[in-house]
């Protein structure tokens, strides 16, 4: 484990000891350690129920809207301790992107792409909102599908493009990594490749975090795995070692498809 | 012998058939029932009222005892019309509301924050008693509260707060129903946006849900419109067009109740009914309309 952090220098997000349990004493994340790299996709792996999820919403501190949740250990994100962030600041740096695509119903397409600074109430002149509006809507590949109907509601739209909707809105941010819990799995195969190639263009400049169930979608996009069993980490590193050479049995099984 | 099988399920059909037969036609046989009494009660207003219905009948008030009688001698319509009941209806209604929206929606807004919580729990029983409470028990507290302790003297704020009262566990209970209906994404999108949790619900939850709970807020007010006993302990009525709160007002349910009382006016009772009704009525289709648009 702990030559797999040291093979990643500077990273974006450094991951320590991270602990998250629902109910005291039943940890849904145990003991996790691991160093994200910058402009880089990495793919999160394992069974449902093993702590994915959990582990993803812990770096946008998203738990912390629960009583219940408690979690333990340290996260540093471009240098700066999570914890001491201003919650918009750290929301902005890290942007989240649901299972379901999730625009907000009553905001047109316009205003669900800027709806980060309109709910937030920051102020922008109106040429500055164009000006996002159209670079994140370019970014995700749907300006030229709905640069003339920008004023419409956001759900109106298909559920890939409502998808890539709801990324334009966090890239719209400028985000510093893309928390992506698996984007794609209510999306068709058509839908999905569009969302896959565009994460592959997005890591040019973002770090893509990406929950999948998906392996072989694993397998085409993602630089970097992470395989997770029962809440712990079993296995780090390059995508490609991890699919040809897995070190840990439990890797090795679900890979081949033993279980999940 | 398959000839003979293939004769019961022959018969069988026929009598599944039958029965199929027989409960459409109970099942349509029920819906008129049940639809039947409103058709009547439209129907009979219609007949009844419809010939005092006039400009007048919505701009002026009533007339006297003895102009009524007169005019009815004459063999004519009653003059007037019942001016002080809509405004008075229209002052207390809007009253009313001011008080229990804010505080109905507040109070959903909290049993939809805290789920199975003590306080919530507690909250939402107390407020389904409330809604069993008959309608006089809160004139007379109202009668207490306010006629005795505030205006010192029957008033509309009085009848507000008898109709608020009631209204309120209508608005909470929607609210709750309405914000439960969002789906849970919506409202982590607005926060994995860095949103504060109290500009979520204002800026989110509120818009998304707004026609659900605007059709909580319509069917109160229409439900408390007809009230009359409790206006009776508090807003007492009033022969003129009264927009003061602390004053006694009338209302177009206690004019029915006077008109019905006095043998000279009863005249009245089945137009002011007719326009109580449709205003009944048209809330409830604007409700539903809005509902059924956004579905
Ligand atoms: N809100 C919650 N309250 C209590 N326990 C929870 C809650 N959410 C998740 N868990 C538990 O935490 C563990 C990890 O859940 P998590 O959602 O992170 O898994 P996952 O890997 O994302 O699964 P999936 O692939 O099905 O999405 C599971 O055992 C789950 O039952
Ligand atoms: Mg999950």
């Amino acid at each position: 484990m702990n030559d797999n952090i040291k093979q990643i220098k500077d990273p974006v997000l450094s991951i320590r000891n991270l602990s998250v349990s629902y109910d005291k004493g039943k940890y849904a994340v145990k003991d996790v350690s691991v160093d994200i790299k910058r402009n880089s996709v990495t793919a999160i792996m394992g069974p449902s129920g093993c702590g994915k999820s959990t582990l993803l919403r812990a770096i946008n501190r998203m738990h912390e809207l629960y009583e219940n949740i408690e979690t333990t250990g340290t996260l540093i994100l471009n240098g700066k301790d999570i914890k001491n962030m201003p919650t918009i600041q750290l929301r902005r740096m890290a942007g989240m992107v649901f299972q379901r695509p999730n625009p907000f119903p009553t905001m047109s397409i316009y205003d669900n792409v800027i709806a980060g600074y309109k709910l937030n109430g920051i102020s922008l002149k109106r040429s500055e909102k164009d000006e996002i509006v159209e670079r994140s809507l370019r970014d995700v590949t749907l300006w030229d599908e709905v640069k003339d109907t920008l004023y419409k509601k956001g759900t109106f739209l298909s559920g890939g493009q409502q998808q890539r909707l709801c990324i334009a809105r966090a890239l719209a941010f400028d985000p510093e990594v893309i928390l992506l819990d698996e984007p794609t799995s209510a999306l068709d195969p058509i839908a999905t490749a569009k969302i896959e190639d565009l994460l592959v263009t997005l890591k040019e400049n973002y770090t893509i975090i990406l929950v999948t169930h998906n392996m072989s979608q694993a397998a085409r996009i993602s630089d970097y795995s992470l395989f997770m069993y029962l809440g712990e980490l079993v296995e780090y590193g390059k995508t490609n070692d991890m699919f040809t050479k897995p070190r840990d049995r439990r890797t090795e099984e679900y890979l081949t498809g033993k279980f999940g | 012998m398959k000839y003979q099988h293939k004769q019961i399920a022959k018969s069988k059909l026929k009598s599944r058939a039958l029965k199929d037969k027989a409960i459409r036609v109970l099942v349509v046989l029920l819906s008129v029932v049940t639809i039947s009494p409103i058709v009547l009660i439209i129907f009979k207003l219609i007949e009844k009222g419809y010939k005092q219905i006039s400009l007048d009948f919505i701009l002026k008030t009533p007339p006297n005892s003895y102009e009524a009688m007169t005019a009815l001698a004459n063999g004519e319509l009653i003059p007037g019309g019942i001016a002080n009941g809509i405004t008075g209806t229209l002052l207390m209604m809007v009253v009313a509301a001011v008080m229990a929206i804010p505080v109905g929606v507040v109070t959903g807004i909290y049993l939809y924050e805290n789920p199975g919580k003590f306080m919530a729990n507690l909250t939402r029983n107390i407020s389904d008693i409330l809604q069993g409470v008959p309608s006089i028990v809160l004139g007379l507290i109202a009668y207490i509260w306010v006629v005795k302790g505030i205006t010192n003297g029957y008033s509309a704020l009085a009848g507000s707060v008898s109709l608020a009262i009631m209204m309120l566990p209508m608005i909470v209970r929607s609210t709750e129903e309405t914000l439960k209906m969002i789906p849970v994404t919506i409202k982590e999108a607005a926060l994995a946006l860095g949103v504060p949790y109290y500009k979520v619900i204002l800026k989110v939850l509120i818009p998304t849900g707004f026609s659900g709970l605007l059709t909580g807020i319509l069917l109160g007010i229409s439900r408390v419109l007809g009230e009359t006993a409790p206006l009776m302990l508090t807003a007492l009525g009033s022969t003129i067009i009264n927009l003061n709160i602390t004053k006694p007002t009338s209302a177009v349910p206690l004019l029915i109740w006077e008109f019905y009382n006095d043998p000279n006016m009863v005249g009245l009772i089945w137009s002011s009914s007719l326009l109580l009704m449709a205003i009944v009525l048209s809330l409830n289709l604007i409700s539903k309309q809005i509902a059924a648009r956004t579905k």
